[in-house]
């Protein structure tokens, strides 16, 4: 194992720009499962991040909260103000693992790592967050919704870091989120879903419902139309243009959409 | 044995004796214990679930010459981990008959070296065809054991059941299944085997030192006195780590034997989940007759499990389960009949319960469409059938242990607040748009210690040792995994000499200086093994010339005079289990008295069900037995409030996703068991009826809990939904499948959902 | 060396400092470790137990810097400067109310659970947002049914009030 320990971003970024294949370490919750068994990673180069103290925790500024680079759940969890302006940031970090991952888990590495069924992506995406990327090339910002391109495949380029998450701050009308999980904590998401609306319009973000988290466009202009939703069948049609959820060892594709459909249909009756 | 007065009973309650040091991190687990050298220990597995072998590759960049390196040529003795049958080799020899069957051992000081080399080993099996679903009959070309794969068939008949089924107004149909469960015992498997001299000493995690001891002899070739079995600290067995040390202890032991060094294997979590056996899967089919007034007048229940690809304990749990079958319930005309399916699975074996809780699930799940067909309360439909003094089960014994099952039912409803529960119910049910509540009950029975004759076959021996400084040992085989052993033994001694807790010593599971006490399963270490410490402290009594009113300093003291005497002598009270008066059982017929006595429950399950998701979560469950005389009320209570967890994760969660004839998800991530947040406080509550030859009156209790919740969980789903789900786990998609309502909503009344 | 990254190269030791239970220490590891495996196999500290390797069951619960974590999931080139506690630095004491309550039996998970027990103690301020069990709920346990645990827990925080 090759080990790249940098003390400041600068440097981080320098070694990741000579080392591009190197593997930026941040709260490891991901990358080390099942490590000792895993011989073929052992041979990889690791970058640690865990030095670089200007990416820790999470800042509030007049139109948004930074989450820094290695913000973790904990920090959102134990910010009183997260839960006041943007509530299920806070929920969706309360239902990602335990608190024994809470404290290590970060923000970015949960959007870096692009599992389909990631726990902190669908409420981020669906409060219209913005990727801050940064590499010795310079700063690019790229909205959380465009930022997969296909199963595990980003606009995140080898050398750039993702150094914050930037989220507006708005009123909403109307904020949800629904993790279908086995059980109630400790959980891979079989369904997840997040529904915001603001004078931005609606977002309609699903989790485990297509190779990557994605936001749902006909739903969400079903939504804009206000078409009359009567029963979970009516949201099903737009639904199935949008996701396309797949069987799997956790749940089944019909399972999956039929509840996407009914947490969806009672996320938005009467509003 | 004559009943005797219940003396000394230590209340209020010890604390667990060892719990500080397991509180504090002291105590040490085999994989904790400081070694000098010693190499690590791996396993390489067949890939497929049958065929030849036909070539096994070690492959390039790793240097061989630094591996010990054992394969079935190596093994002194027969190639077979000896059991009920020799079937099961230690290592495959040309064939195998199951995914991850051990093929190869490797050694090595570093244990990620050793990591690389087991994945650099290439085995090769040209595939056979295999037989993967054991409710199916066999195809012609996967038949491997007998002429039909049928590894066990047992029946048992009362009456005349096609007569009476012939003849009732009412018959009942019913087809009930259960998947495999994994224990996930918190310590994984794991062994240390080392040479003292010329004895080959194994320590591990274990339930029953005396079965490694014997599949070592065995397959080593190798003289008892030449070895030692020492069970350490075990964290967690439930059945899992009945057997299957044998198989880890031979593979530790045969690295050892051939590098010449300490080898230490612990398996790890995937390993442990993939490799190692698991809960039978069952199928129970039922066909009942029953009066208009709701009485049982016949009984018609096949059993088929599935055994997997060697025989291991399957006819004992396949045993065990058809006798539990017709449940605690009184029938003249009852017929079982049980058959365990060889298949190329990876073997199941003992998990809490042994085949009951399959059974009673089946069962209990009946009753209730049986109530439903009537349209009566199940809570009657079970009071008018619960076994009455002087009734008899379904293998003829006669119960008159003088326990009011109806009352315990009674009460257990009283305690869920039954009644007032199901109005409550009836009209959140037709108000809520998103939940639906139920409550659901099983009552059940659970034989404690061995089958039939068991316990007379296994002869049990026990010592209590008086010390030259005046304290006493206990000296049995049997064994501390959570359940309480070492509290309630020393208890038990400290009460019947008329000692301190302080004066009585529990001897460590060491074959070279215990007898065999049997194995720590069966629900019998307390009632069965206790009452033997208590006898063998009245040995020890008379052995020192002491009366029954000696006490204290007098015994101390007595046992002190008695070294004094005899310098460098062992002064030892032996106890050796008797065959209680008036039991008897013919194990050709299976009639007769199947257990010395039973543990009963009356369990209720109060859920609710999720509209949306189809999950359902438990919001209330109590658990009343009547389980003898409660020996330690915290220890009894943690037990039940344990089995209870572990039948609800079975009920609803744990599911084993099998691809070909591998478990798919062989990781904790993917096999889920409750956490704290999945579980209601589970309320328990006991009515004790002491059992005179149980130890201070105890019956076994550690499997009981494992038989109730998961039909009256599924019964109260059925109340909440108007499903009649007959199979678990019953996960949100099995619910949704059947159960596909619509979403019953009126946007004017409908629950805002709070997020 | 101060101020410049280091560039570590592959099958060397590494040096490490960190704080354990009070001290600081410096131990040369594998950089392939884990917390995990440097406390029970380098230190001998072997309160801390594997149950899983994944981060689910949280046996190997240690503090890092104060917080509960999976130490099986931390790698160790990460503890450097960081204040890690134990199982082993647990006041006796803090645990009879777990004791008396039926917290533990095979002791497996206990360590564990006595480390996320105490945690909850010392921040019972927690308790206004979350419930013992949700805070639990990263600590299996295959035996108690978690009443015991939960139990215990409440008696703690009544005891310490």
């Amino acid at each position: 194992m090759k080990l790249l320990l940098p003390k400041s971003r600068g440097q981080a970024l320098a070694l990741l720009a000579a080392t591009p294949d190197a593997v930026p370490m941040a709260g490891g919750t991901d990358l080390l499962v099942h490590w000792p068994l895993r011989t073929a990673e052992h041979d990889r180069t690791y970058l640690d991040l865990s030095p670089l103290s200007d990416l820790k925790g999470v800042r509030w500024e007049e139109g948004a909260l930074v989450l820094g680079g290695l913000a973790t759940y904990w920090d959102v969890i134990r910010d009183a103000r997260a839960a006041q302006e943007l509530p299920l940031l806070v929920e969706a970090a309360r239902q990602v693992g335990a608190v024994q991952i809470q404290a290590r888990g970060t923000w970015a590495g949960n959007i870096v790592n692009a599992s389909p069924a990631a726990d902190g992506v669908p409420v981020l995406m669906a409060y219209d967050a913005v990727v801050v990327l940064e590499s010795v090339r310079g700063r690019v910002e790229v909205p959380l919704a465009e930022f997969y391109l296909g199963y595990k495949q980003m606009r995140r380029a080898a050398d750039e870091l993702i150094v914050a998450i930037r989220v507006p701050r708005r009123t909403y009308a109307l904020q949800r989120f629904f993790k279908v999980g086995a059980r109630r904590a400790q959980a891979i998401a079989k369904v997840g879903l997040a529904v915001t609306r603001s004078s931005a319009g609606w977002r309609v973000v699903a989790a485990s419902m297509a190779p990557t988290i994605r936001r749902c466009p006909s739903l969400e202009r079903l939504l804009e139309d206000g078409a009359a939703i009567r029963s979970p069948d009516d949201v099903l049609p737009a639904l199935t243009r949008d996701v396309s959820p797949i069987d799997d060892i956790r749940s089944s594709a019909t399972y999956r959409r039929q509840v996407m459909a009914r947490v969806l249909y009672d996320a938005v009756r009467g509003s | 044995m004559s009943p005797r007065s219940f003396r000394a009973v230590y209340s209020p309650p010890v604390d667990r004796l060892e719990g500080l040091a397991k509180l504090t991190g002291r105590e040490r687990y085999v994989d904790d214990l400081p070694l000098d050298e010693f190499l690590w220990g791996a396993t390489v597995r067949s890939p497929a679930p049958r065929g030849r072998i036909t070539d096994v590759r070690f492959g390039p960049g790793v240097d061989w010459s630094q591996f010990t390196i054992v394969d079935h040529r190596d093994i002194p003795g027969p190639n077979v981990i000896a059991l009920i049958e020799n079937d099961q080799p230690v290592l495959a020899a040309g064939s195998v008959r199951h995914v991850h069957e051990p093929v190869l051992l490797l050694a090595h000081p570093d244990r990620e070296a050793l990591r690389r080399a087991v994945a650099a080993v290439a085995i090769s099996v040209a595939p056979e065809p295999a037989a993967l679903d054991f409710r199916l009959p066999p195809a012609p070309e996967a038949i491997q054991y007998g002429s039909d794969n049928i590894l066990k068939h047992l029946s048992i008949s009362k009456g005349d059941v096609e007569r009476a089924l012939a003849a009732a107004p009412i018959v009942v149909e019913g087809t009930y299944e259960t998947g495999a469960q994994e224990h996930v015992y918190l310590e994984p498997q794991g062994m240390i085997a080392q040479l003292d001299g010329d004895v080959l000493v194994l320590r591990g995690s274990m339930q029953c030192p005396y079965y490694v001891l014997k599949a070592l002899r065995v397959a080593l070739g190798r003289d008892e006195r030449q070895l030692r079995v020492v069970q350490t600290p075990t964290g967690g067995g439930f059945g899992g780590k009945e057997e299957f040390p044998s198989t880890i202890a031979l593979h530790t032991a045969l690295l050892s034997l051939k590098s010449g060094k300490m080898v230490k294997m612990v398996y790890d979590r995937s390993e442990d989940m993939a490799a190692t056996t698991k809960r039978h899967p069952a199928l129970v089919r039922h066909r009942t007759g029953v009066a208009t007034d709701g009485r049982l007048l016949a009984q018609d229940i096949a059993v088929i499990m599935d055994g997997g690809a060697y025989v291991t304990l399957s006819p004992v749990v396949l045993s065990r389960g058809i006798i539990h079958a017709a449940g605690p319930y009184a029938c003249d005309h009852v017929r079982i009949d049980g058959r365990a399916m060889f298949t190329n699975a990876v073997p199941f074996g003992a998990f809490r319960g042994f085949g009951a809780p399959q059974t009673h699930f089946a069962n209990e799940r009946h009753m209730d469409r049986i109530a439903a067909r009537l349209g009566l309360d199940p809570a009657e439909l079970r009071r008018r059938n619960l076994l009455r003094d002087g009734q008899s089960t379904a293998t003829g014994q006669v119960i008159h242990d003088g326990t009011d099952r109806v009352a315990l039912l009674d009460r257990a409803l009283s305690l869920a607040g039954y009644g007032a529960k199901r109005a409550a119910h009836a009209s959140h049910n037709a108000a809520s748009a998103t939940t639906r509540r139920g409550i659901g009950i099983a009552t059940f029975h659970h034989g404690a210690g061995f089958t039939g004759s068991g316990e007379v076959a296994l002869a049990s021996r026990l010592h209590v040792a008086g010390l030259p400084d005046g304290r006493v040992e206990v000296r049995s085989a049997n064994i501390e995994m959570g359940q309480g052993t070492l509290t309630v033994f020393t208890a038990l001694a400290a009460a019947r000499l008329g000692l301190e807790l302080s004066d009585v010593v529990i001897a460590e599971a060491d074959t070279s200086r215990v007898p065999n006490s049997g194995p720590t399963v069966a629900s019998r270490t307390a009632m069965v093994v206790g009452h033997l410490v208590e006898l063998a402290c009245d040995a020890l009594r008379a052995r020192v010339d002491l009366d029954a009113s000696a006490t204290g300093e007098t015994v101390r003291n007595a046992l002190r005079r008695w070294h004094e005497h005899h310098p460098g002598e062992d002064l030892v009270g032996e106890a050796v289990y008797q065959r209680p008066p008036g039991i008897s059982w013919d194990d050709s017929t299976y009639r007769g008295d199947a257990y010395a006595t039973f543990g009963w429950g009356a369990y209720v399950a109060e859920v609710e069900v999720d509209l949306r998701t189809w999950q359902t979560r438990v919001t209330d469950f109590v658990a009343l037995q009547e389980v003898g005389h409660v020996l330690n009320e915290c220890l009894a209570r943690g037990q039940i409030q344990g089995g209870v967890a572990q039948a609800i994760g079975w009920a609803l969660l744990e599911e084993c996703r099998w691809r070909d004839g591998a478990m798919a998800n062989a990781q904790l991530t993917n096999y889920l068991i409750p956490t704290s947040d999945d579980l209601p406080p589970i309320r328990v509550a006991f009515v004790e009826n002491p059992y005179p030859l149980g130890a201070q009156g105890a019956k076994g209790l550690g499997e009981l809990p494992m038989d109730g919740p998961a039909a009256a969980i599924l019964n109260a789903v059925a109340a909440a939904t108007g499903a009649d789900p007959c199979t678990i786990p019953l996960t949100p998609e099995r619910l949704m499948e059947i159960a596909d309502w619509g979403l019953r909503i009126a946007d004017s009344r409908g629950e805002g959902t709070a997020s | 060396m101060s101020g410049q990254s280091t560039i570590h190269n592959p099958q060397s030791a590494i040096s490490i400092t960190f704080t354990l239970n009070g001290s600081t220490i410096s131990v040369e590891v594998d950089p392939a470790e884990r917390l995990l495996d440097t406390l029970r196999y380098r230190l001998g500290l072997t309160g801390t137990k594997e149950g899983c390797g994944e981060g689910e069951c949280g046996a190997c619960t240690v503090y890092l810097d104060g917080l509960p974590v999976n130490s099986c999931l931390v790698p160790i080139y990460q503890v450097r400067g960081c204040q890690v506690e134990t199982v082993e630095s647990l006041d006796p004491a803090m645990l009879q109310p777990l004791l008396a309550s039926g917290a533990t039996q095979c002791g497996a998970c206990t360590p564990g659970v006595a480390m996320t027990a105490c945690w909850i103690r010392e921040h019972r301020e927690l308790l206004a947002t979350h419930s013992i069990r949700e805070l639990l709920a990263g600590n299996l346990c295959r035996c108690t049914g978690y009443d015991g645990i939960v139990d215990g827990i409440q008696t703690s925080l009544e005891v310490g009030a």
